[in-house]
């Protein structure tokens, strides 16, 4: 069975999703543990900034990403049709 | 009606585990009371080791199921947020609950690679496994590489690669249920695996996935409270706020002031630090001119050194007024003197490392990737050092902090492409009743495990505050009384001497193993011993529910993928449970066996689990999923590239294997992953690309894992 162009274009847009939230995890998770000295020079709640992204933040953003992916997909499972029916 | 169904189900599931947590919270209840009544904390121990495995033998017994649909994959019918605390109880072991905090505690900063990497993978498992899989629908990691990929030889591998990595881990889980038993209830280590075998075994035996589901979101009830009692109460003392996530960052600012006065030999408490670390620096000193005499004498000069000591020993007994605190002295020196030069290596290496660590100043808890304090040291005993020395000795600093960064980095990206690969985390999602649930559920797994990974790094710096504040200065006639309970356990996990004798403790006369800090907790903060207990099941708890999943995970790769899928294709249901049944006893028993010699580091052997994962799957999971175009040869050449490369530099450059090659851009042993993925990947493409793209079918199978329903096609394949 061919994939019709709606279909084609539903796991684009997951891609892209995919590739944006990709780039955040990297980000928070690569790039701020990278540069963690230089942030520590900065304090946040009390806490130096570098050590509360690697405690909490990144933890924080992590989930919030996995949140979104779920809320997004799940939503464009059914604006693409490809839901699941009949549960 | 299928959703009714569901709905019924889920909300009889909420009011079950709703009365369970109610019940246990009043079992605490009743135990604190009969403990001021004054029953023993040995039976208290007890009480709550026994009764927390007949708990999870109940729930295993009452889930027993001959149906493979059930026993594989609780018949599909998880709701996302009972599948979430399952992986949480699955994922969660006893590194997370009882090393985690101590690691922090021990590490600082640098720790925390196990706090991002452990959570930052289920990034990856959302976005590139877990819905996925779910819509593939089969039984295990195998089946979908062997869909994938097509014939018996990409199944084998992953085979290969499964019980390879979930051995692994497994050997460490049996290792901590043994520590715990042994340490909660005074039975022998050895006996405490076999009676923790036991544990595992009711659970799983009976009822596979299904029982082993159901137990465990029962202990991850069980290891989540155990877990928050004794922080938040440690919390209450010394902030005054019942949420410690939030409000340690004012004691880490606390603790920060503390480590610069102790290391401030100008301040009355710096400079006892100074005096003690001066004593280790002459120890080392002498070990390190004992190694050099041996490395020039070898047997004779250990004969001449031992003979010496036994004359001296003579002259004193001789003597008319003997001094018998020196012949005693003397006497066990002799007594544990080494007997051969490999022996007498070792130990002296071992004391000259423990002896310069102590020498070290304090490392300051928040800072990331440390130096090795070379210009501070320069600065401090040569106030007048010369520009060029100065910039040598921060060169020195900088290679060593580039260095911690560079592993730093390579742990928490192995960790995280790891979690996304261990395949008894990745099976969890094949029991969600659809694709959508399946994505939630990676939100709710997060979600709790997140609840305890926030609570790890408070619960470092809280106790880290009582020892630097309250057991440093305090007088060694008046230890608290934890110290002196600990300290005679087990004197690898806390030990206090007074070396400067000058009846005050210093920090450096302190030595912390790191899995005291969970353990001791309840009593640093002064709770009663049902808290201890509570503590040492959530302990159990976590290292059982992780113990389950890896091992049903390897009994199914035997009797699924390889007598099924392989062996004997028609063989009957009755059968293949049977079968699973009877390798689940025989794994169980070889990874006991295993354990109870004591096989080294268990960091190490859990570390390397996820790298060998992350080396050996994650590569052909994910290509298999996002480029159409990937075949069996890549599959083949990638995994076996990965996994080659991974356990390749695993042996050469761990010390356990006595090999000692040298490292590959300063990478330790336990990141091997980092060049195992890479090497993955690139076979996959490489080997994909030379032979022909897969045959229609396959493409189309890509297309129906890709999309949660395709017109025209069954809207659940389970």
């Amino acid at each position: 069975m061919r994939l019709t162009e709606k279909q084609k274009q539903y796991w684009k847009r997951n891609l892209r999703l995919t590739g944006v939230l990709l780039a955040i995890w990297f980000i928070v998770t690569f790039v701020f543990s990278y540069y963690a000295r230089e942030l520590n020079a900065f304090s946040f709640l009390g806490f130096p900034l570098g050590f509360y992204f690697g405690a909490q933040g990144a933890l924080i953003v992590y989930v919030l990403i996995i949140w979104f992916y779920a809320h997004c997909m799940n939503k464009l499972d059914v604006e693409y049709d490809v839901h699941e029916k009949g549960d | 009606m299928a959703w009714q169904n569901q709905a019924v189900f889920r909300s009889r599931l909420k009011r079950f585990y709703g009365f369970y947590t109610g019940g246990f919270i009043g079992f605490l209840f009743i135990l604190a009371i009969l403990e001021q009544m004054g029953m023993p904390n040995r039976i208290i121990g007890y009480v709550f080791l026994l009764s927390t495995i007949a708990l999870y033998a109940v729930i295993g017994i009452r889930s027993r199921t001959m149906d493979v649909n059930e026993y594989y994959v609780v018949g599909r019918r998880v709701p996302a947020f009972f599948n979430g605390m399952a992986t949480g109880a699955d994922w969660m072991s006893a590194a997370s609950f009882i090393g985690m905090a101590g690691t922090l505690y021990s590490e600082g900063y640098d720790g925390l690679a196990y706090v991002m990497g452990w959570t930052g993978g289920y990034c990856l498992v959302a976005l590139f496994l877990a819905p996925y899989l779910r819509k593939f629908g089969q039984f295990t990691i195998p089946d979908f590489l062997g869909a994938r990929y097509g014939g018996n030889i990409p199944r084998t591998i992953g085979v290969f690669a499964a019980i390879i990595c979930s051995f692994t881990y497994v050997i460490a889980q049996i290792y901590g249920v043994g520590l715990i038993t042994s340490r909660f209830t005074g039975l022998e280590f050895q006996v405490g695996v076999f009676v923790g075998l036991a544990g595992i075994l009711v659970c799983s035996f009976l009822g596979g996935m299904r029982a082993v589901t159901w137990t465990q979101v029962a202990q991850y009830i069980i290891l989540i409270v155990a877990y928050m009692i004794p922080v938040v109460w440690l919390s209450v003392q010394d902030t005054g706020s019942p949420i410690p996530q939030l409000a340690y960052g004012q004691v880490l600012q606390k603790v920060t002031a503390r480590e610069n006065v102790l290391n401030d030999a100008s301040t009355p408490d710096g400079a006892r630090e100074a005096e003690v670390r001066a004593i280790y620096r002459n120890r080392q000193a002498d070990m390190e001119a004992r190694l050099k005499a041996l490395e020039a004498g070898g047997p004779t000069y250990l004969a001449r050194e031992a003979a010496e000591m036994k004359a001296k020993l003579a002259r004193l007994k001789a003597a008319p007024v003997s001094d018998g605190n020196e012949i005693e002295r003397l006497e066990t020196a002799l007594r544990d003197f080494p007997s051969d030069p490999a022996q007498a290596r070792e130990t002296w290496q071992k004391a000259a490392d423990i002896a310069r660590a102590k020498a070290a100043p304090i490392k300051a808890h928040a800072e990331p990737f440390p130096g090795l304090g070379a210009e501070k040291r320069l600065l401090q005993s040569h106030p007048g050092a010369s520009p060029d020395e100065i910039a040598r000795a921060r060169a020195e600093d900088d290679r060593e902090s580039g260095k911690k960064r560079k592993n730093f980095l390579a742990l928490v990206l192995c960790l995280m492409v790891g979690t996304a690969a261990l395949p008894h985390i990745l099976i969890r999602y094949y029991t969600t009743p659809s694709v959508k649930e399946a994505r939630q559920s990676v939100f709710w797994s997060l979600f709790f495990i997140v609840l305890l990974y926030f609570t790890a790094p408070a619960l470092a710096v809280l106790a880290k505050f009582d020892i630097y504040t309250i057991l440093v200065g305090s007088k060694f006639s008046e230890l608290p009384s934890w110290v002196n309970a600990w300290a005679a356990v087990d004197k690898t996990l806390m030990s206090v001497s007074d070396l400067n004798r000058d009846g005050i403790v210093q920090l450096a006369e302190v030595t912390i193993g790191p899995d005291l800090i969970v353990l001791a907790t309840p009593e640093i903060a002064g709770l009663p011993y049902v808290v201890s207990g509570l503590v040492a099941a959530g302990g159990l708890a976590s290292a059982l529910s992780t113990a389950d999943g890896l091992l049903l995970t390897i009994a199914n790769a035997l009797s699924h993928d390889v007598y099924y899928k392989m062996v004997d294709p028609h063989a009957s249901s009755t059968r293949r449970l049977a079968a699973s049944k009877g390798l689940l006893l025989v794994v169980a028993i070889a990874a006991a066996w295993v354990t109870s010699h004591k096989p080294g580091d268990i960091l190490f052997l859990v570390g390397s689990a996820f790298s060998l994962a992350a080396s050996g799957f994650f590569p052909a999971l994910v290509l298999g999923v996002f480029w159409r175009r990937a075949n069996r040869l890549g599959a083949i050449v990638g995994m076996l590239g990965g996994l080659g490369v991974c356990m390749y530099y695993m042996f050469t450059t761990y010390p356990f294997f006595g090999v000692n090659a040298p490292k590959w851009w300063d990478i330790e042993p336990i990141a091997a992953g980092i060049f195992g993925i890479p090497v993955g990947i690139l076979g996959v493409i490489v080997g994909s690309l030379i032979s022909p793209a897969p045959s229609k079918e396959i493409q189309e199978l890509v297309d129906h894992v890709r999309y949660p329903n395709l017109e025209g096609r069954p809207a659940r394949a389970t």
